[in-house]
């Protein structure tokens, strides 16, 4: 075909060397973050936020959202008053387990994804994924690390994160007992939610030592039976996680806000985590490229990366505006909560995070990836997994931070801190995995397929 | 096809050979008007040559035209002529209205498209088809070559035609 290389998949076996001056960059950045953190908690501890936190400014504080979320607060239960006891038990310190909390979901979302796009290209026995699949198949090796952490953060600080899990919520006759929260009480309790942890945490891991195991011995082997196995894996990774995907979505994020629910809210945490997994995935291979890395990689491989973030992009959107519109619409105190609390809740502290939300994950990849050409160009490409990581990490935030830290959070030096020293992490851990095997499976049986992909 | 153009018909049975033979018939000076196959040949458009389809950009207009006629007729009939309050909102609930000029978008989009596709390619309902050879739904590959739009003589053609692995050439 014209203007194509052909290769022979024999020799197309390449290795990813991780650099000592690497590992040196990706080393001085985590200490950077570590910097930066400890900074942060200083000034944290000092009272002062480093970030935009407004000093609650007394009784200008009362404003419309404030009124209004008083006024729902009555219809859903009396949670205000347990809101306030909330803040009456507020600990700077807490600022930091948010924080770690928030990282600690992000990051286990964009590892698991890799394992889900490696088992959903099995799934549909996808050809021109062949090539770029070593890639997200590295990915869940950071699982090891995020996993015990969100375990260890429960474990040992979960009643800073979760309303559910304050003391005497669920005992009748308790001065904090909230009638609501004991309703749940047979889901969201300490042990059965760190058995769903560690359950399925667990599955996810297993079963991708399996798919890697079994990837890797397929270099070396041959043949279609391995293919043949790893589709079932995929197959059985892709039923497992439909489950879980949703659960740790209301465990981990929903939960937090114990009060409100939405039956979206499973779908829209899988899709944000979705497409940051597809932008970091795009990103690391275009990173490899310019280092002169997966040279086979062309731009018909990146044309249909960049389709899938364009995609899935849209599906965020959707999921999100789905959520907004029926809330916004039936306008019920208990629900409408939610989004009071993000625009006009807290000082509006939250408000600008939800414009740039809408803005860096929609419109920005929207306009953005929309031409054929952009899809097909690194820089255009560069931009939209900017736009994308940076938006859903602010999405993340806005999950999570309005419910465990109401008027106390604010982007400052302990955010910053915290997001290098998880990604630096990542990166590492990341890196090195990906050297452990060729860049490209070599004996995949659709290989050929897709060193000719051509659309 | 108008009796006054003429055009040699190369047929092929393999389109390996015919994308093989799109190059070397080019490298003869000569201009392949199109390739008809029964189905899509992967570097085909490429060999050829043709220019990029500019549908898209038509469609991204048409999207936006969509876009503004439906917040137009809503805002008419919701804001200005009839102002109603419907679950106690705003005149102007824009979230209320998303759905619809997204649906605006989409029909604009999609009927604007298809009738520039028609209006491009000569094409309306009753139209009697013309096809050069019918065997290109069928099993054959065919290389239309215009002899008006062609320096290069009618025999030459036929041979370099032969020479690149035409099982057949026609005139019509």
């Amino acid at each position: 075909m014209a203007g194509h290389s052909h290769f022979s998949p024999a020799n197309v076996e390449e290795h990813f060397e991780f650099s000592s001056e690497g590992k040196k960059r990706i080393i001085i950045a985590f200490i950077a973050g570590l910097v930066a953190l400890a900074l942060g908690i200083y000034l944290l501890s000092k009272g002062e936020s480093g970030g935009h936190e407004v000093a609650a400014a007394g009784h200008e504080a009362a404003n419309a959202g404030h009124e209004a979320t008083n006024a729902a607060e009555h219809l859903s239960g009396g949670a205000a008053s347990h809101q306030a006891k909330a803040e009456e038990h507020y600990d700077w310190t807490n600022r930091i387990w948010a924080n770690v909390w928030l990282n600690a979901v992000f990051f286990t979302g964009i590892s698991v994804i890799g394992m889900f796009f490696v088992s959903l290209q099995y799934l549909s026995k996808a050809g021109w994924s062949s090539v770029i699949k070593r890639v997200p198949e590295a990915f869940p090796k950071f699982l090891y690390y995020s996993l015990p952490i969100l375990l260890a953060v429960f474990f040992f600080k979960g009643d800073v994160i979760f309303h559910w899990m304050h003391h005497g919520v669920t005992e009748v006759g308790s001065e904090n007992y909230d009638k609501i929260i004991a309703g749940k009480a047979g889901y969201l309790n300490k042990n059965f939610f760190m058995a769903r942890l560690v359950v399925f945490g667990a599955l996810w891991i297993i079963l991708w030592n399996m798919l890697r195991k079994k990837s890797i011995e397929e270099d070396l082997v041959g043949g279609t039976e391995i293919f043949t196995k790893l589709v079932r894996l995929g197959v059985a990774f892709i039923v497992i996680f439909g489950a879980s995907s949703s659960m740790f979505a209301w465990d981990w994020v929903m939960s937090i806000d114990t009060h409100w629910f939405s039956t979206m809210f499973g779908w829209y945490m899988f899709s944000s985590w979705h497409v940051t997994g597809l932008a970091i995935i795009t990103l690391t291979i275009l990173l490899l490229k310019d280092k002169g890395y997966m040279a086979y990689v062309n731009e018909n491989h990146l044309h249909d990366l960049g389709k899938f973030m364009f995609a899935f992009s849209i599906f965020w959107s959707y999921v999100w505006f789905s959520q907004f519109l029926l809330i916004y619409y039936a306008n019920f105190p208990e629900e409408t909560i939610y989004f009071l609390e993000r625009w006009e809740g807290h000082n509006k502290i939250y408000k600008t995070s939800e414009v740039l939300n809408i803005f860096f994950n929609f419109f920005f990849p929207f306009l953005v990836l929309m031409t054929r050409d952009a899809k097909r160009t690194s820089i255009f490409l560069k931009i939209a997994c900017f736009f994308i990581i940076s938006g859903h990490y602010i999405d993340f935030y806005q999950m999570i931070m309005p419910g465990v830290l109401g008027k106390h959070g604010g982007y400052g030096l302990v955010e910053f801190g915290m997001l290098t020293v998880f990604s630096s992490a990542f990166i590492y851990v990341v890196s090195n995995e990906l050297t452990k095997a060729s860049l490209v499976a070599k004996n995949h049986p659709f290989l050929p397929e897709a060193l000719h992909h051509d659309i | 096809m108008s009796s006054t153009t003429n055009y040699i018909l190369g047929v092929y049975d393999d389109e390996d050979e015919v994308l093989h033979a799109v190059s070397e018939i080019k490298a003869k000076g000569i201009k392949i008007e199109e390739v008809f196959t029964p189905f899509p040949i992967h570097g085909l458009d490429t060999a050829l040559g043709h220019p990029r389809t500019r549908l898209p950009i038509a469609a991204f207009m048409f999207g936006c035209l969509g876009l503004v006629c439906a917040q137009a007729l809503i805002n008419y009939t919701m804001v200005f002529d009839w102002p109603m309050i419907i679950g106690g909102k705003d005149f102007f609930a824009l979230p209320d209205w998303i759905p619809i000029t997204f649906e605006g978008t989409v029909l604009f989009t999609a009927f604007g498209l298809v009738t520039t596709f028609c209006i491009s390619n000569g094409l309306y309902p009753g139209k009697e088809v013309e096809v050069l050879d019918v065997r290109i739904t069928d099993d054959r590959f065919v290389m239309a070559i215009n002899l008006d739009k062609n320096k290069v003589g009618a025999a030459d053609i036929t041979k370099a035609l032969k020479d690149s692995g035409a099982v057949e050439v026609n005139v019509k």
